[in-house]
């Protein structure tokens, strides 16, 4: 069988500031006409590089070489001119971050036309008005709603996951036989993360394209691909049809990959009783409203919240972006101001506070960032920066902190020698058990953790949520944990609160959520969670359209 | 002592520079340490001193005498000797350039510090200011301002301390802006949170968390501006504003004298002084923009990837 896409001993090497640096190393991959291969695996694999190298994407830092051969075009050797009519024609790409791929200052309509006339169909240019009609039709194909008049939309009209279908329509426009998706879905919510797979899948049954799916998410892979190739520092370790690798997977890679995935368990419907214990967050009718500019209306961010935190109680704070949830862990740490109503933390009232009067409870407050990599001053090592909040707030000697330092990180599974190690020599992990050690070294009641784990590869991630539960276990601290990631709650958290557009839609114990959720935002968001077994997730995808129809009705 | 030293500009820039960069930043960095060393070493190399007219037995140089015999590069209209005239003149110019940038650095990144933290009424008004001041032709503000402090004439230290205030006030609100811009930037980056979230107080939080973190771009400011802080000494110099000849070596005003002498063919007196400035402020630029590319992951070149 001819194959479409045909990738031989790829090797890509990257010049940087000490030597050249392998970041693709001899891989080899074939890609059947109307097929979905997913390339899966962690950061600094190299899946990323290996799908720029197809149409010649990279930097001139980059040196390539190998085969990549395109139906039966040998890509790899063309001239920049036979190069630029390729993209496009040939193959196009859908990358990560829709709301940077598009020109803010340019009508998407624009945008698209000039992607379109800048090739031939059927041997002549288009004209302005076929242009205009072959986007606008592409435009409706992929539920642009109203697609005449948004033509001539500016990006910032449109949401994060429309825009993604824009350039999906702008990829597809010229009749492509492949796709290359690096990372399609990864920078949007859920619910539009199953819209956006969905409409792959149909053009790849409508139109038969074929894809070349570039992600880390095994839910994704599950839900869309045929066939499955893992890599690992540049090299394919395993390379099978989906089931295959899902089910029995030969690598020990590929299975460590696969047990690290955090899943929603179907637990036993159980309502475990609260801890009687004291309070230490109550919210009343909480509202957050960020004051607009000149001309622009302000933004309520959290709209009548009423929430309760008890000492010992890990409660899971999920939501999509804009949901809100960020705001108030900020808010429970003195960064954000609180509007009106009522917020009791430890005792202060929040509404309203004065900094001197809430600066001693802040040693009884730890936080958690979500990005490991600016969290830490860069000019101070480790073990000064799990020091500041001691240095601040106790006057003991700078020994004293030294020695709890190293319990700390004792705690935290880090060698001792990590101490006198700057940031940037920890990787994404070791820096977030890093972090957690500053948050906890004043033993504090509360503990604010804000996406600590979504930064992080799967693999990674698992380690530090297990690191946070028996942190938690150890020490019993109250604890908000921010995601937008429903497994990674299930694993964590004891209680759940699910937020939309500020609004607090369901609260409950995780295992009566997960198991019977009431309200239909709830439902949506279960059901929109990409399964990591892909013939679980054809039945979760039947459900969530079930729910769609009966939504719409 | 060189390990410690080459994790510091401008030595950690030559450690990783390339080809043509590298080539631009070591020419430039050989004629800024030559002038320092000539600085430096001035009694010794200069045969007279800077403002001498006679020889050890009484007799006088004499006025516009052509290179060559003991006047290697020849007298000026006054009778200066012009080569030890432009040894010293290496120390004046780098006198300057210490004073001025020093001062301006401390005011303006201290100014940026605050301005960019605590934002508000205070960022306004200091922003305000820095425009204006920027609205200004720098050699009038430089001109004005060596007259209010020295009344227009002076010796070596205060004619170079009203060059170099001078000149300061025009760089302060370069420094501040860049500072500025770089606390706005850090301002908003997690560790800072974290220090607020600690309370930590604003005096630690600027001086431990920010500080030091945003001193990135000084150096590139520092040496386009000392070719600048050069080229204004000599303006001022060469309008008649800057250090009195019997005071102190300065190119400038020794060009302003040889105006003349040009149309009369006597080359030696403008040449030699008119070099210097040239090679002074081309060698700083050379290290300004080498590290200005160096310091750009974009710009900077390297070595091309091998695949083994």
């Amino acid at each position: 069988m001819s194959n479409l896409l045909e990738i031989k001993d790829l090797r890509v090497s990257f010049a940087t500031d000490s030597g050249s640096n392998k970041a693709v190393d001899g891989i080899s991959l074939e890609l059947a006409a109307g097929e979905v291969l997913a390339v899966v695996g962690e950061s600094g694999s190299g899946k990323s590089v290996t799908s720029k190298t197809i149409l010649r994407m990279l930097p001139e830092t980059a040196k390539t070489e190998g085969l990549v051969v395109i139906d039966s075009n040998q890509v790899s050797s063309f001239s920049r001119a036979k190069l630029r009519k390729a993209r496009g024609e040939l193959a196009s790409m859908i990358f990560q971050e829709p709301s940077t791929a598009l020109n803010p200052v340019f009508p998407i309509g624009w945008q698209m036309v000039q992607a379109i006339r800048s090739h031939k169909i059927a041997g002549k240019r288009p004209t302005k008005k076929e242009a205009r009609e072959l986007s606008i039709d592409m435009l409706r194909r992929v539920g642009i709603p109203d697609a005449q008049k948004r033509f001539g939309y500016f990006p910032h009209q449109f949401s994060g996951g429309q825009k993604q279908r824009i350039l999906i329509a702008a990829a597809l426009a010229l009749k492509p036989k492949l796709i290359i998706a690096d990372e399609p879905t990864t920078a949007l919510d859920v619910t539009v993360q199953a819209e956006i797979l969905d409409l792959l899948r149909s053009f790849q049954k409508e139109l038969g394209v074929s894809i070349l799916l570039i992600t880390h998410n095994m839910g994704v892979v599950a839900d869309l691909a045929d066939r499955v190739a893992v890599m690992f520092q540049g090299k394919v370790v395993e390379q099978g049809s989906v089931d295959e690798i899902f089910y029995s997977p030969r690598e020990d890679y590929t299975k460590k990959l696969l047990a690290a995935v955090p899943k929603i368990m179907p637990a036993e419907p159980k309502d475990t009783p609260r801890p009687d214990s004291a309070v230490v967050v109550s919210a009343q009718k909480l509202n957050i409203v960020y004051p607009g500019r000149l001309n622009t209306p302000s933004f309520h961010a959290i709209k009548d919240l009423d929430l309760e935190i008890r000492a010992g109680e890990v409660i899971g704070l999920v939501g999509e972006s804009g949901s809100g949830k960020t705001t108030i862990g900020r808010t429970i740490a003195g960064l954000n101001r609180a509007t009106s109503g009522s917020l009791q933390v430890l005792g202060q009232e929040m509404v309203g506070f004065k900094e001197a009067d809430f600066k001693p409870l802040r040693k009884r407050i730890g936080f958690v960032f979500q990005d490991p990599a600016s969290s830490f001053n860069p000019l101070l090592s480790i073990g000064e920066c799990i020091a500041e909040p001691m240095a601040i707030h106790l006057e003991q000697s700078a020994s004293d902190n030294q020695k709890r330092v190293l319990e700390l990180l004792d705690a935290v599974r880090l060698p001792k020698e990590f101490a006198d190690r700057f940031p940037h020599e920890l990787s994404g992990g070791q820096r977030q058990r890093a972090s957690l050690a500053r948050a906890l070294a004043l033993q504090p009641e509360l503990v604010i953790a804000d996406e600590p784990t979504s930064a992080l590869d799967v693999s990674v991630q698992a380690t530090v949520l297990e690191l946070f539960s028996d942190l938690q276990k150890e020490f019993n601290f109250a604890a908000v944990f921010i995601t937008h990631d429903l497994a990674v709650v299930n694993q964590v958290a004891d209680r759940i609160a699910v937020l939309k557009e500020g609004v607090l839609v369901e609260e409950g114990s995780v295992s009566r959520v997960m198991h019977d959720a009431k309200h239909p935002y709830t439902q949506r968001l279960l059901a929109s969670h990409p399964h990591p077994d892909p013939k679980l997730q054809a039945e979760h995808r039947e459900s969530l359209r079930a729910l769609i129809a009966k939504e719409a009705q | 002592m060189l390990k410690f030293l080459s994790k510091y500009p401008p030595l950690k820039q030559l450690k990783m520079s390339f080809g043509v960069q590298r080539f631009m930043l070591i020419l430039g960095l050989s004629i800024v340490s030559f002038f320092i060393l000539v600085a430096i070493f001035a009694d010794f190399i200069a045969p007279y001193g800077f403002a001498q007219l006679q020889y050890e037995n009484g007799e006088y140089f004499g006025s516009q005498i052509a290179p060559g015999g003991s006047h290697i590069w020849g007298t000026t209209v006054g009778g200066f000797d012009v080569f030890s005239r432009v040894v010293y003149g290496t120390r004046t110019a780098i006198a300057v350039i210490v004073v001025a940038v020093i001062l301006s650095i401390l005011v303006g990144v201290l100014l940026g510090l605050l301005s960019g933290y605590f934002a508000g009424w205070l960022d306004r008004i200091l922003v305000l200011v820095a425009d204006a001041v920027y609205a200004f032709p720098s050699l009038l503000l430089a001109i004005s301002l060596s007259i209010v402090i020295s009344g227009g004439r002076s010796g070596f230290w205060s004619g170079i301390l009203a060059a170099g205030l001078s000149i300061t006030v025009i760089f302060i609100p370069q420094y501040y802006r860049a500072m500025r811009a770089e606390t706005l930037r850090i301002k908003q980056e997690a560790f800072v949170e974290s220090a607020q979230v600690l309370g930590a107080s604003s005096f630690r939080i600027l001086f431990r968390h920010i500080f030091r973190n945003a001193t990135r771009t000084l150096p590139i400011i520092f040496t386009l501006n000392a070719s600048e802080a050069i080229l204004t000494l000599a303006g001022l110099g060469f309008l008649g504003f800057g250090i009195d000849p019997t005071m102190g070596a300065e190119w400038g005003y020794d060009l302003n004298r040889s105006v003349a002498d040009v149309s009369a063919g006597i080359w030696w007196t403008s040449i030699f002084p008119g070099s210097a400035i040239v090679l002074v402020v081309l060698g700083i630029t050379l290290v300004g923009e080498s590290l200005n590319d160096l310091a750009d992951p974009r710009l900077r070149k390297r070595q091309v990837a091998e695949i083994e």
